[in-house]
């Protein structure tokens, strides 16, 4: 369950406040967030992530106040109740595709590296058509290969909330239906809650509900 | 760590250019100085053990370090010949034992040191595979020239001329390997030993040649009367010495005349020596009597000399270099700006971007230092060969 209250943002040195009364997205629930660009679609995912910090308000999600957590829980809480599809993949491009998305099992006590993992993380490259791909330098893969990569890596801990930035922006029109398939798939078969940041209406009538960001954000000091 | 250092691999293999720069930097800096040490200590161990070994050396007034130099190193600069009347006289004088030496020629790349068995004795020379030389024309190779050469006893030896178009000179001389001699570490293993006259043989001042006075052939002979036969160049000299043509060998001129470029002289004891460094202090003799101990540690301390000023290069460059990777480290942080932040992103901490650069600096130093000893390996294994390059000569 993802709820936020009475918050506020700002970007450190900008004029930009995000600011939102009240949002809740249940337990399970899969929801996509439309709205115009710049609008702090991707800084709410954010904010739930814990990646940033609100001004004021609070956000409260998977059992936790994420706002009120420390750095280093709020890392640790990122890491194991989150997975997040970022907009730009955040791959890197020394390593190759099974070892991206093994990335936060290496750098993180919070995860623990085992062959069930490996084997699972092929099994969900396979899924996602990556099968023979899994030795490649992500630098030598389409946009669409990379996107799914960012999927694979987001899903592999099981998380309990996805966080998905345009996850299928960059995918064709045959491989977007059926990476959301699969993306719908995992997240039903672990139970998790989709928020997914989406410019897609076309997709709009597969999540449970819409939330238009127009509807409640405050965009001021323009 | 086992994680970072697998990333940081990944990291390091894959911008191969950029890690190649920074291990190519850190082995020379690192082992550059070492390098010095090596190849100086070696000098040392080389120049000293076999100078201080050597009591007195007599040779021509002049360059003291060349005399030395040629006659322990077998260096390739000869000094002002003397005449076996130097090594007579000594001898005469009763106060030590001469031992000739005569280092002017080579045989395909090493030093002729032309001597007597004495020498063998005084070296501490054993013959490892084949018997002492005993006739003329026959030589002894130390284990390094026999190694190269892949040379043993029985085989034959060309000597060199010592001018590449040297026409008027003397035919090159096919020794007899009589002997190889066994590995002393020493300059000795590196030198072609043969007798005196067999050294004057190599220079031409002994020869040998068909009988002028049984030939049939009348156009080698100029002039003929009843005591006295003049014969031109087309008579035939020996260049090789066999038990059918040895007898043919003569001197022309006094033995005592023939050329040495040193005497090393063994004084019976302190006081002898004492008296004979004496006799030699006179500077109308044309003579120098060294202690080969003390011009070696006069070359030593200016080797030393330079190697502090080259200490000081290393220390400032190294230092540089330090820097320098301070600043690649720094700009590649500035660079990598994307990498931290998906790192912090994906739920790193400002640790784990600590940990995976110092697991990066770990296998670049690791890399370094394995080169490093590898390079030392390479630079003990011929130091002993650069030494003779590079300070001998």
């Amino acid at each position: 369950m993802i709820r936020v209250r009475s918050l506020e943002f700002r970007y450190p040195g900008t004029d930009f406040l995000l600011r939102i009364p009240d949002f809740q997205v249940g337990t399970r629930e899969m929801v996509a967030v439309i709205g115009p660009s710049g609008s702090g679609k991707t800084t709410l995912l954010n904010l739930v992530a814990g990646i940033l910090v609100p001004e004021q308000g609070s956000v409260h999600c998977a059992d936790s106040e994420v706002s009120t957590l420390s750095d280093a829980a709020r890392r640790d809480f990122r890491i194991s109740r989150i997975g997040f599809v970022f907009q730009d993949f955040e791959l890197l491009d020394y390593l190759n595709v099974l070892d991206n998305v093994l990335h936060p099992y290496r750098i993180t006590g919070a995860l623990k590296l085992t062959p069930r993992i490996r084997e699972r993380a092929r099994d969900l490259l396979q899924q996602m058509g990556l099968g023979d791909k899994i030795q490649r330098g992500v630098e030598r893969l389409s946009q669409g290969e990379k996107q799914r990569v960012a999927i694979c890596r987001a899903l592999l801990p099981s998380p309990q909330i996805v966080l998905a930035d345009e996850a299928t922006g960059n995918l064709d029109p045959r491989n977007k239906g059926h990476i959301l398939d699969l993306l719908f798939e995992a997240v039903q078969a672990h139970g998790s809650t989709l928020l997914a940041v989406t410019h897609d209406h076309e997709l709009l009538p597969r999540f449970d509900r819409t939330v238009d960001f127009n509807d409640f954000l405050v965009k001021d000091g323009l | 760590m086992i994680d970072s250092l697998y990333i940081a691999w990944k990291y390091v293999s894959f911008y191969k250019a950029r890690t190649a720069t920074l291990v190519a930097c850190v082995t020379l800096i690192a082992a550059l100085p070492l390098a010095l040490e090596l190849v100086l200590e070696e000098s040392e161990r080389q120049l000293l053990s076999r100078a201080e070994s050597t009591p007195l050396l007599l040779g021509a007034r002049g360059s003291a370090l060349d005399l030395v130099m040629n006659s322990l190193y077998f260096g390739d600069e000869v000094p002002e010949l003397i005449s076996m009347r130097a090594a007579d006289d000594m001898d005469a004088s009763g106060l030590a034992t001469p031992i000739p030496l005569y280092v002017r020629f080579q045989a395909r790349g090493f030093p002729i040191v032309g001597t007597t068995l004495d020498y063998f004795d005084f070296r501490d020379l054993h013959i490892a595979q084949g018997r002492q030389m005993a006739l003329l024309g026959e030589c002894v190779i130390g284990a390094e020239v026999a190694e190269r050469l892949e040379l043993k006893p029985g085989d034959t030896l060309l000597s060199s001329p010592e001018t590449l178009f040297d026409l008027a000179g003397v035919y090159p001389l096919k020794m007899k390997v009589a002997g190889v001699l066994a590995r002393s570490y020493t300059p000795d293993d590196l030198a072609v030993l043969l007798d005196l006259k067999t050294a004057w043989v190599v220079q031409g001042l002994v020869h040998g040649h068909e009988d002028v006075t049984r030939t049939q052939d009348d156009s080698v002979i100029i002039k003929r009367s009843d005591n006295n036969v003049i014969a031109n160049a087309k008579l035939v000299e020996y260049t090789e010495i066999t038990t059918e043509n040895v007898d043919s060998f003569h001197f022309h001129g006094a033995p005592d005349d023939y050329p040495l470029t040193a005497v090393l002289a063994l004084p019976n004891d302190e006081r002898s020596g004492t008296i004979l460094r004496g006799r030699y202090l006179d500077t109308a003799i044309p003579y120098q009597l060294v202690v080969p101990g003390d011009v070696i540690v006069g070359l030593l301390a200016n080797i030393f000399r330079i190697k502090n000023v080259l200490d000081a290069v290393i220390l400032m460059v190294g230092v540089a270099t330090a820097l320098a990777l301070i600043l690649v480290f720094a700009l590649s942080l500035r660079l990598r700006q994307h990498e931290i932040r998906t790192v912090f992103r994906i739920g790193g901490s400002r640790l784990t971007i600590f940990r995976l650069l110092g697991a990066e600096i770990t296998i670049i130093f690791l890399v370094s230092g394995l080169l490093c000893g590898f390079a030392m390996i390479v630079v003990d294994q011929y130091s002993a060969e650069l030494v003779r390059r590079l300070v001998i000569g």
